[in-house]
């Protein structure tokens, strides 16, 4: 998941759709995110190329509606609602997520499990 | 050797049996086929126990030998020491009386040159000569202080006492003497060819060319100034001194020197940063060494050869199945090591405290008296010779077996430790400054001079002697006890260069690790 500036981003992504639960007036999803172009790269234990300053999952709340939506710790998110997530700082990752208008939050995460898979599938069934 | 001899008798008898000898206290007998142990082989080069192998099998019980030192022991260094004070006595001094020599004469020639040259034509054509004007007199003076001044110079920088004696002359002193030389000459044919022939009246011309002799003198000192002290002052070298005896090694900076005296700058480094050359600190390895190829020998089955050639191939093959069967054997020579070294460390450090408090102890029974204690009887006010004597008995017990466990008892005497005592008591010294010269061997200036500075040094090099110090020179400073091995390199062309710091631009920012729950 490095990349080269100037040269688009391809990952292998999956669509992930959580709702919100009203907690009294908060709106909550239900699982911590850190990192951000205005944090150190370095500290992320989650991704592989030290330089990536993406919005990771940090934490996830145990049954809260995050793990229900089957989302992990350690997962990249890339967009949230169509917003890209690569390249935000982190508070303007947290504004995007927590909109008080919005129920819904579509994600696109990615991980290495998912790439892994893709490249496994390739190899097993051949293209004819 | 008395063991030995004993060990060949009972071997020889007791040949069935199982062997259960022990030479010394640390050997142990082998479990391999070791045939006899005869002291050390001629393939070690030990030439004094050949004249043994032709005695009869009794020899050995019914003879007694001496060994060990009685009262009148002379040791090896000793003699040596002996014979070398005898032929420092009758030394070469000619070179020195004919160096003087030669460095008076070209002297008084220096100095006398001017004032003939100002004299001899008042003395050969008084009538002729232009009176001394104004100008002239006033270089009467320039003359006078500048001789002065060149005699206070030339007293500075040649009239020193003389360091060492070097083998080979020294190149920059032959050169100069020999410009000053023809320069004087030169000026004295110009001289006398142009000035007393032609008998010139011009007198303030001859007193202004004095003039010039004598700057021109000045130059030249100034000249040797540069030679013979400022140009080797930069560090050019770097020099690596190693003790072929134990090791100790040191690293002097000199610069451009010639070979002899870059080791006459050694020399005289060693006697202030090497710790005393202790000989009894060696033995010990010297008896591991013998010990290793001891427990082998080597028997010719063929019987003996005639040939020259097949008896050195003999040889060499005899050494190489030495070497091959000492490597097999398993030696456990490096624990008895290992285990010795403990056991002295341990004892060492026992008799060194108790040693410490022994002085401690001495220390306070005495104390400086005070003014107002004038009353004291005079058989109890000790001058500080008295004062160490008197507190010397009680810790001289410790000291004496301290030194022996660190085998430095020949390194002090009782007289030198007295001294010692006095000296430290004077100068309101504590115990542990009084301790410090015995706790650690010092430099070699800090024991008895006359004792342990050896006078005489041999240099032995492959370059020239007065050739100058280069990269990777190699040479040798070997006087009775052990030898100095010199190695330099050169101090390498240092590139430097500059960076800017603005003192503005020392600024920092927190590292952000933020997470924030959604």
């Amino acid at each position: 998941m490095s990349f080269v500036p100037g040269q688009p981003v391809t990952a292998v992504v999956q669509r992930i759709e959580i709702q919100k639960l009203r907690q009294g007036e908060n709106l909550i999803l239900g699982f911590s995110i850190g990192g951000g172009i205005d944090q150190d790269p370095g500290q992320n234990p989650f991704s592989e190329d030290k330089t990536d300053k993406g919005i990771y999952v940090t934490r996830i709340t145990p049954g809260g509606p995050a793990e229900v939506a089957d989302l992990r710790i350690g997962d990249k998110i890339m967009q949230v609602n169509g917003w890209d997530m690569t390249m935000v700082t982190h508070d303007q990752a947290r504004k995007k997520l927590t909109k008080k208008k919005e129920d819904v939050v579509r994600l696109l995460i990615t991980r290495k499990s998912l790439e892994q898979a893709v490249n496994q599938s390739k190899g097993k069934y051949p293209r004819p | 050797i008395i063991n030995h001899r004993n060990d060949i008798a009972t071997d020889k008898g007791d040949r069935s049996r199982d062997r259960h000898k022990s030479r010394s206290k640390d050997s142990r007998s082998e479990k391999s086929v070791t045939i006899n142990t005869p002291p050390a082989e001629p393939l070690l080069g030990d030439s004094s126990v050949r004249g043994e192998q032709t005695q009869d099998d009794n020899w050995g019980e019914t003879t007694t030998a001496v060994t060990g030192t009685s009262e009148h022991s002379l040791s090896q260094e000793d003699i040596v020491r002996i014979t070398k004070d005898l032929e420092d006595s009758v030394g070469l001094n000619c070179r020195l009386y004919l160096t003087r020599t030669i460095a008076v004469i070209l002297g008084l020639l220096v100095f006398l040159t001017p004032l003939a040259f100002l004299v001899l034509p008042h003395i050969l054509w008084p009538e002729k000569l232009q009176s001394c004007g104004t100008a002239c007199e006033g270089l009467y003076i320039s003359v006078a202080f500048k001789l002065l001044i060149l005699l206070l110079a030339v007293w500075a920088l040649f009239f020193r006492p003389a360091r060492a004696g070097l083998p080979r002359v020294f190149v920059f002193r032959v050169l100069l003497a020999v410009l000053v030389l023809l320069f004087v000459v030169s000026y004295w044919l110009f001289y006398s060819v142009r000035i007393l022939d032609a008998k010139d009246e011009n007198y303030q011309g001859i007193v202004q060319y004095a003039v010039s002799l004598v700057d021109a003198l000045l130059f030249i000192h100034y000249l040797a100034v540069v030679l013979l002290e400022l140009r080797q002052l930069q560090p050019c070298f770097s020099v690596c001194v190693t003790r072929s005896t134990d090791g100790t090694t040191r690293h002097y900076n000199l610069g451009q020197l010639s070979i002899q005296r870059a080791a006459l700058a050694i020399i005289e480094n060693y006697y202030s940063d090497f710790p005393i050359h202790n000989p009894a600190l060696l033995s010990a390895s010297k008896s591991r060494a013998a010990k290793h190829l001891a427990g082998l020998k080597v028997y010719n089955v063929d019987g003996p050869g005639n040939n020259a050639a097949a008896s050195a191939g003999l040889a060499q093959s005899q050494s190489r199945a030495m070497i091959a069967a000492a490597a097999r054997r398993r030696d456990t020579s490096h624990n008895e090591l290992y285990y010795e070294e403990v056991e002295h460390e341990k004892r060492v450090r026992k008799r060194k405290a108790r040693l410490v408090v022994a002085v401690e102890e001495a220390f306070t029974h005495i104390k400086r008296m005070q003014d107002d204690e004038q009353k004291k009887a005079p058989g109890d006010v000790m001058d500080p010779r008295e004062a160490a004597q008197a507190i010397f008995p009680s810790m001289a017990r410790a000291l004496q077996k301290y030194l022996r466990t660190t085998k430095q008892q020949h390194c002090h005497s009782m007289e030198s430790i007295q001294q010692h005592l006095a000296f430290c008591i004077t100068n309101n010294m504590t115990p542990k400054a009084f301790l410090e010269s015995y706790l650690t061997p010092g430099p070699t200036l800090q024991y008895n001079q006359n004792h342990w500075m050896a006078r005489r040094w041999t240099l032995i090099s492959e370059a020239s002697v007065t050739s100058g110090l280069k990269d990777g020179t190699i040479f040798l400073l070997k006087c009775v006890d052990f030898s100095l091995v010199v190695r330099s390199k050169k101090i390498p062309y240092i590139q430097m260069s500059e960076e800017y710091i603005d003192p503005k631009s020392h600024k920092f920012v927190l590292r952000l690790q933020s997470e924030t729950s959604v």
